[in-house]
């Protein structure tokens, strides 16, 4: 963050907050507004959509904390997603636990899962690391749908909707209270855990791993440390998924999501939290686009409408390629620009790189 | 004669090999607590190899590395991990600055202090009292590196913007901000125009004689390091060619026929 004229922080503790400066308030608040006027005014459409966006936010944000935060890459998303989605599940169905201890519980299952799968990261870096991770994926994905006895195996698995208050959140205007309350927690928690001692050694991880080890953090420690905190996430969105779908079913957590998230961080952001969030939403809004265009072409352009199908996977790649083209940096660092020409207008100076 | 020193760091008999070359032969130096140690030798002559494994990056074949601990307990070194060398309060620099690029100079000195602070990642992420009044702490420490080395003004920059000079500045300040016993500098100097060296130096000076300090120094700036330095080691081909004060090094015949012919006193011993 730049230094602002005018802005003076007169104790540390205001100078390490999580928003600055006023205008970083102002827009937090108009964001928190939006979030709360939005489902009263969205069509069900658009609320299945802020609840799928939600729900990847939180495992965005997970695979970010890995991935972008850490630089340890992982194709195991969707496996670790699939993992808090069954345990979810199953210690509801099969252990009878309320909803809300077995998403915590699913959630701490698929920490200690994903740990174990980052052991290889002690001596694995980069292409190694994601076939290790790819590994997982594939293992995961066998025992989901090889250990019928407990997964029901290719077979759907119904959830309860959960209940709070005696309400059941089976509608998309009340989970989504749930979903922006979850996805919220997690991105303070995060935001929180890289403003200080931990997240700092994570990040130090990624930069240099030599010079960390020399200022005394234990790399190896501290990269567990981050599949495991990552994995939590991570598993939450797949609680949430279970939650909210109430079915489960394994093709939801294929390789396919794996990629598809690693192209929501990279689109949004590495390493940051916003763009876990705008990489989340471009990533769900973009088929929804492709596809509601194709409903607007059906009489005019029946021809066009019949191929957007398979242009939507090409769109879907083309955007990726662009971004890493134009803006390897992503969504997050477009939104910066936008903010700084916003800042300093009319004055069109450059201020101070200091941002990170 | 060196009898009343108490030893900060001993190293005997050292000897590390990469496949067929072997950097160092059976190494024995002493790191008097209070010194101010300078390391030279021609290129290749095993200095980096030194520190690194001091600092536990390098794992010798053979050999003893012994701290000296403020308890006085004698710790070996050659069987612990760089992380855990560097709780023991030693700290370093490198010749190819490895700094953590993508983040703020005040980050990267928040780092140095890992060691001292304690905190998970529930407590980082919920960040409520304690790991707060933890991180308010070791800024305060933070900021009187940045006070004592005046980086306030590039105090949000991040790093990897950052001229090399001043980058060299930054990753001494981040050693330092682990309040270390004994310091390990790469070549500090080296790349620096006349007017940085001297104010790297006047640093280094100032951690040594104010901060209490221990620098372990390699570079090859003869007139810096005679004019610093309190002992010189000098080292070649892996093993050490003569140990003394500077005035016993200028004078010794040995190191005038390694360095055959090159003044001392001019630029660029190696
Ligand atoms: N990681 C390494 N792998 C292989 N050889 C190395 C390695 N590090 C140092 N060496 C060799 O060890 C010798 C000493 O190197 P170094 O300690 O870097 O010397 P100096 O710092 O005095 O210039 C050189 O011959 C160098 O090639
Ligand atoms: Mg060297």
């Amino acid at each position: 963050m730049t230094i602002e004229c005018g802005v003076f922080h007169t104790t540390y503790e205001s100078d390490m907050g999580l928003r600055r400066l006023p205008t970083e308030r102002i827009r937090l608040g108009l964001f928190l507004i939006f979030i709360v006027v939005f489902p009263f005014l969205a069509t069900p459409y658009w609320l299945n959509l802020g609840n799928q966006i939600a729900i990847a936010t939180v495992g965005a944000i997970g695979l970010n904390i890995l991935v972008g935060y850490t630089g340890q890459i992982s194709l195991g998303q969707g496996a670790f997603m699939a993992v808090g989605a069954y345990s979810a599940g199953l210690l509801t169905l099969r252990a009878g636990l309320p909803w809300g201890v077995s998403i915590f519980l699913a959630c701490l299952i698929t920490s200690a899962v994903g740990s174990f799968f980052g052991i290889p990261s002690l001596r694995l870096k980069g292409l190694y690391l994601a076939i290790a991770t790819l590994a997982a994926q594939e293992i995961i994905e066998w025992v989901v749908t090889h250990w019928t006895a407990v997964t029901g195996g290719t077979d759907a698995l119904v959830v309860p909707a959960p209940e709070l208050f005696g309400l059941r959140l089976n509608t998309d205007f009340r989970f989504y209270w749930l979903a922006v309350i979850l996805a919220g927690a997690t991105a303070l928690f995060t935001a929180n855990l890289f403003r200080s001692k931990v997240g700092r050694a994570f990040v130090a991880v990624r930069d240099q791993d030599v010079a960390a080890s020399v200022i005394g953090v234990n790399v190896f420690r501290y990269k567990l440390l981050a599949f495991a905190t990552s994995s939590f996430f991570v598993g939450l969105a797949g609680a949430m998924i279970a939650y909210y779908r109430n079915i489960i079913t394994w093709e939801r957590f294929t390789l396919e999501t794996s990629i598809i998230y690693l192209a929501m961080i990279i689109v949004g952001g590495l390493g940051t939290i916003r763009g876990s969030l705008f990489g989340a939403a471009l990533i769900t809004l973009l088929p929804a686009f492709i596809s509601s265009l194709g409903r607007g072409l059906q009489d005019s352009a029946p021809a066009v409408a019949a191929q957007l199908p398979n242009i939507q996977q090409a769109a879907f790649g083309i955007v990726i390629i662009l971004f890493l083209v134009f803006e390897p940096e992503g969504l997050s660092k477009l939104w910066r620009n936008v903010k700084d020409y916003f800042h300093v207008w009319p004055f069109a100076y450059r201020r101070g790189n200091g941002e990170r | 004669m060196d009898g009343d020193h108490a030893v900060g760091l001993s190293l005997e008999g050292v000897t590390l090999r990469f496949g067929g070359v072997t950097a160092l032969k059976g190494v024995a130096l002493e790191v008097h607590a209070g010194e101010l140690l300078a390391l030279i030798g021609p290129n290749g002559a095993g200095k980096t190899s030194i520190l690194n494994c001091v600092s536990g990056l390098y794992r010798p074949q053979s050999g003893s590395i012994t701290l000296q601990s403020r308890g006085g307990r004698r710790i070996p070194l050659h069987d612990l991990a760089p992380h855990q060398i560097a709780r023991l309060g030693i700290a370093r620099t490198f010749q190819n600055i490895e700094l953590f690029a993508h983040m703020t100079v005040l980050d990267n000195l928040m780092l140095g202090r890992h060691v001292h602070m304690a905190g998970g990642v529930i407590s980082g992420g919920l960040f409520w009292g304690k790991q707060r009044a933890i991180e308010i702490e070791n800024r305060v420490r933070v900021e009187a590196v940045i006070d004592f080395m005046n980086l306030e003004s590039i105090r949000r920059a991040t790093v990897g913007s950052l001229p090399y000079g001043k980058q060299k500045l930054v990753e001494l300040a981040r050693a330092l901000a682990l309040d270390p016993q004994i310091l390990l500098l790469d070549e500090p100097m080296a790349g620096m125009n006349t007017e940085e060296k001297e104010s790297m130096a006047r640093f280094i000076l100032d951690a040594h004689e104010e901060w209490g300090v221990t620098p372990v120094m390699i570079d090859h700036d003869m007139d810096v390091v005679m004019d610093i330095a309190d002992r010189v080691v000098v080292l070649d081909f892996g093993a050490v060619l003569a140990v003394g004060s500077p005035e016993e090094i200028r004078e010794n015949p040995k190191v005038i026929e390694a360095y055959l012919g090159q003044e001392f006193g001019g630029e660029g011993g190696g």
